[in-house]
C-alpha cells in the first residue's frame, strides 16, 4: 500500500469519527473544517491553505498541534506501520472519576488511534529510519505499557536493521492509570536506547508541543541530537507544580523551545517546514561518517493493509 | 533510640492503651496495690490490637509510615550497616554538591560497595540541607559520576531510594532535570557491575528511577513505589488533593503490590509499626537482603549482568496484542 492510500484509509476513518467527537475536546485541526482561526493571531485561515503550510499559520508562524498521522504524512515519502495492533490493558483495574477502560474506549473513538504512539519504518528521501510519532490527542500522549512496548520494539527493530531512530515526542508524561507499569516504561525504553547507543546507531529526538514528565525524563532527552519544534513547551515538572512549589510566577517564556535552547538543553529549534529536510541530512551525515550500512526493509506491499 | 516515637493518627488507640498500662504500673508502685493481672490483660489486649492494625494497613497508612519523620534515612542506615567503614564522596565536578543525593563507599562482609541514595534529613535544619530528599540535576550527575567510579573499580552498587520525587524548580528545568534522570537510566542500564536498589521509603516517580535501575529491586515492607505522588494524582484525576487516600489505593503502590506485579524482587520485613521502631533491626535486615542479592549476582559475567537487567525491565508492561481489524469499531 502506498503512503497515500494508507493515509486515505486513515482519513476516511477520522472524518467519520469527527461528528461524534464534536462535543468533546478537539485537536487543533479538528476545530473547523473549512476555516480555521489561528489561536495566536486570531486570523481566519482557509483550512486547505493551512494544511499546505503544514498547519503553521502563514500570518504569524503559530504551530498548530498535529496528530501522528498528519505528522507522518508531512514527514515521510513512504511508511510501513509496525505493531499497530497493540492495545492497552488495565493492570490496576483503575477507576478515578471514570474507569480507565472507558477512557481508553473514548480516546479510541475520538482519535481513531489504538494508542498514543504510531511506530513504523519510514522513508525520507534516500534515508530509511525507524520512526515513532506520539499523538497528544490520545489521553494526552501519556506513556503507558503500550507506548513503552511499541517504542522498545521499534528500537529493537532498528538494532536488527542498523537503522537510525527518530522519535517525535508529544506527551503529558507517564500514564497515571497504569501506575508503576507506566513508570517502568521509562527504564524499558531507556535500556533499549542504551543498546542502540552501544551499537553506535543514531537517535534523534524531536520534541514537539508539549513534552513533559516521564517522556522528558526518558527517551525524550536521550537523543544524540535533540531538536525542538518551534513553539513547543518542554519540561519535566509542569508549570503549575513549579509555581506552587516555589510560590512565585514563572516568566512567560519558561519551558519554551527557545528558552531550552538558551539553556543548552536542545541542539536546535526548527520551524515545522524544516524538520523533515534536517532529519534527512543529519541521518545522511552520520551514516556517511559512521560507515553503518542499514539493512533496509522493503516498504511497498507490506502488511499495512492488515493493520488498518 | 533516644527520641520518643511520634505516633501517627491511626496509632493513637494503641498509644492510649500503652499510656494506660504505664499509668497502672505507676499507680501500683505508688499505692503498693497489685495491678499485675490488669496490666497483663491490657498488655495482651494491646498486642492484639497492634497485630491486627499493622497486618491490615491501608496504602494511605503505609504512606504515612513511609513518610514518618523518624524513619531511618540513608546515612543512618549505612552507618548502622557498617559503623566504621563509610567514606562519603561528594560533588558533581561541575560546580555543585547536591546534598539531596549522598554517595560513598562502605565495606560489607562481601567486600566494598558503592552506596548512592537520596537523603532525607532529621528535623527542619537537616531537611533544608538535603532538600527533603528532592534532588536537582546536579545530584543525578553526582550519582552518575559515582556509578562510573564503581564500574571502574568493579565495585557493586547499592542504591537507596527514599524521595518524594525530583525537585520541581526553575534551575532544575534550566539545567535539564529530565535529561539528567534519563541519562542515569540509560547509563545504569549499561553499567558493568551488579546493581541492587532498595526502596526504603517513598519511591516516587522519575526522581526515584534516576537512581533506580537495577538487577534486583527490594522494598521495605511499608515502602512504596509510585508513578506520581497520590496527592498529585488526586489533584489531576479527581481535581482535589483530598482524594489522596483514594488515589493511594487505586495506584497500587505498596511493596506487596509491586512484588505481585513482578517489579519488586523481594520485600524486607520491618519491625512492628515500621523501621523507626527499631532502626538497627531494619538496617540489619536490609544488609542481609543486599548481601544475599549480591551473592546471587556474583556468578554472572558483566554481559550476563546487563542481559539480566535488560530482561528485568523488558518484560514489565501490560497490554493486549490482537488483530486491529477485528477490534476496530
Amino acid at each position: 500500500m502506498s503512503l497515500r492510500d494508507w493515509f486515505a484509509s486513515k482519513r476516511d476513518k477520522s472524518t467519520k469519527l469527527d461528528v461524534a467527537a464534536m462535543n468533546t475536546r478537539l485537536t487543533d485541526e479538528e476545530i473547523c473544517k473549512l476555516w480555521t482561526q489561528c489561536f495566536n493571531c486570531q486570523e481566519n485561515l482557509p483550512t486547505k491553505e493551512l494544511e499546505k503550510s503544514l498547519m503553521v499559520c502563514p500570518q504569524c508562524g503559530y504551530h498548530f498541534r498535529i496528530g501522528a498521522h498528519k505528522r507522518i504524512m508531512q514527514l515521510c515519502d513512504d511508511f510501513m506501520e509496525l505493531d499497530a495492533d497493540l492495545l492497552p490493558a488495565d493492570p490496576l483495574e483503575f477507576t478515578d472519576t471514570e474507569p480507565y477502560v472507558k477512557r481508553q474506549k473514548d480516546a479510541r473513538k475520538k482519535t481513531g488511534l489504538n494508542e498514543a504512539v504510531v511506530c513504523g519504518i519510514g522513508q525520507i528521501g534516500q534515508e530509511q529510519l525507524a520512526l515513532a510519532v506520539m499523538d497528544f490527542t490520545y489521553l494526552g500522549g501519556s506513556m503507558g505499557s503500550v507506548v513503552g512496548e511499541k517504542i522498545t520494539r521499534l528500537i529493537e527493530k532498528a538494532l536488527e536493521h542498523k537503522l537510525p531512530v527518530v522519535i517525535f515526542s508529544s506527551s503529558g508524561g507517564a500514564r497515571m492509570q497504569e501506575g508503576t507499569f507506566s513508570l517502568m516504561q521509562m527504564v524499558k525504553t531507556g535500556a533499549a536506547l542504551a543498546r542502540l547507543h552501544e551499537a553506535g546507531l543514531l537517535y534523534i529526538s524531536v520534541l514537539t508541543e508539549p513534552t513533559f514528565g516521564g517522556v522528558t525524563a526518558s527517551f525524550g532527552t536521550l537523543g544524540d541530537i535533540t531538536i525542538a519544534e518551534e513553539g513547543a513547551r518542554i519540561g519535566f515538572a509542569g508549570r503549575r507544580v513549579i509555581e506552587q512549589t516555589i510560590r512565585q510566577k514563572l516568566p512567560a517564556d519558561f519551558q519554551t523551545a527557545t528558552y531550552l535552547l538558551n539553556y543548552g538543553q536542545v541542539d536546535m529549534v526548527l520551524p515545522r517546514g524544516e524538520v523533515s529536510g534536517t532529519l534527512a541530512s543529519l541521518i545522511r551525515l552520520h551514516r556517511l561518517s559512521s560507515g553503518v550500512k542499514p539493512v533496509e526493509l522493503a516498504l511497498a506491499g507490506t502488511s499495512v493493509q492488515d493493520a488498518v | 533510640m533516644s527520641d520518643k516515637i511520634l505516633p501517627l493518627d491511626f496509632e493513637k488507640p494503641i498509644m492510649a492503651m500503652e499510656e494506660k498500662i504505664e499509668e497502672l504500673m505507676r499507680l501500683s508502685q505508688e499505692s503498693k496495690i497489685d495491678f499485675t493481672e490488669e496490666i497483663d490483660k491490657l498488655r495482651i489486649q494491646a498486642e492484639e490490637v497492634k497485630g491486627k492494625l499493622y497486618q491490615r494497613l491501608t496504602p494511605a497508612q503505609k504512606l504515612q509510615i513511609a513518610r514518618h519523620p523518624q524513619r531511618p534515612n540513608l546515612l543512618e542506615t549505612v552507618k548502622a550497616m557498617s559503623p566504621n567503614t563509610w567514606v562519603e564522596l561528594r560533588g558533581d565536578r561541575a560546580g555543585t554538591d547536591d546534598r539531596a543525593i549522598i554517595g560513598g563507599i562502605i565495606e560489607l562482609a562481601s567486600g566494598p560497595v558503592m552506596v548512592i541514595g537520596t537523603q532525607k534529613g532529621r528535623g527542619m535544619k537537616e531537611n533544608l540541607t538535603h532538600n527533603f530528599g528532592m534532588a536537582n540535576p546536579e545530584g543525578y550527575r553526582k550519582a552518575l559520576r559515582l556509578f562510573q567510579h564503581a564500574e571502574k573499580f568493579k565495585m557493586p552498587v547499592l542504591t537507596v531510594v527514599d524521595t518524594p520525587g525530583a525537585y520541581p524548580g526553575i534551575a532544575g528545568e534550566q539545567h535539564g532535570i529530565g535529561q539528567a534522570i534519563a541519562l542515569n537510566i540509560r547509563e545504569m542500564a549499561r553499567l558493568r557491575v551488579p546493581i541492587i536498589s532498595v526502596v526504603t521509603g517513598e519511591g516516587a516517580s522519575g526522581g526515584a528511577l534516576g537512581i533506580g535501575v537495577a538487577n534486583r529491586i527490594y522494598m521495605l515492607e511499608h515502602a512504596l513505589y509510585t508513578v506520581i505522588s497520590p496527592e498529585g494524582c488526586a489533584s489531576i484525576l479527581w481535581r482535589s488533593a483530598e482524594y489522596a487516600s483514594r488515589a493511594a489505593e487505586a495506584l497500587k503502590i505498596t511493596a506487596q503490590d509491586l512484588l505481585r506485579f513482578g517489579i519488586a524482587d523481594g520485600i524486607i520485613d520491618e519491625p512492628q509499626g515500621g523501621a523507626h521502631h527499631d532502626p538497627l533491626f531494619a538496617a540489619q535486615r536490609i544488609m542481609e537482603t543486599v548481601e544475599r542479592g549480591f551473592s546471587e549476582l556474583k556468578g554472572l559475567s558483566a554481559d550476563q549482568l546487563l542481559d539480566d537487567r535488560y530482561a528485568k525491565f523488558r518484560k514489565i508492561g501490560a497490554f493486549q496484542e490482537a488483530k486491529a481489524a477485528a477490534l476496530s469499531s
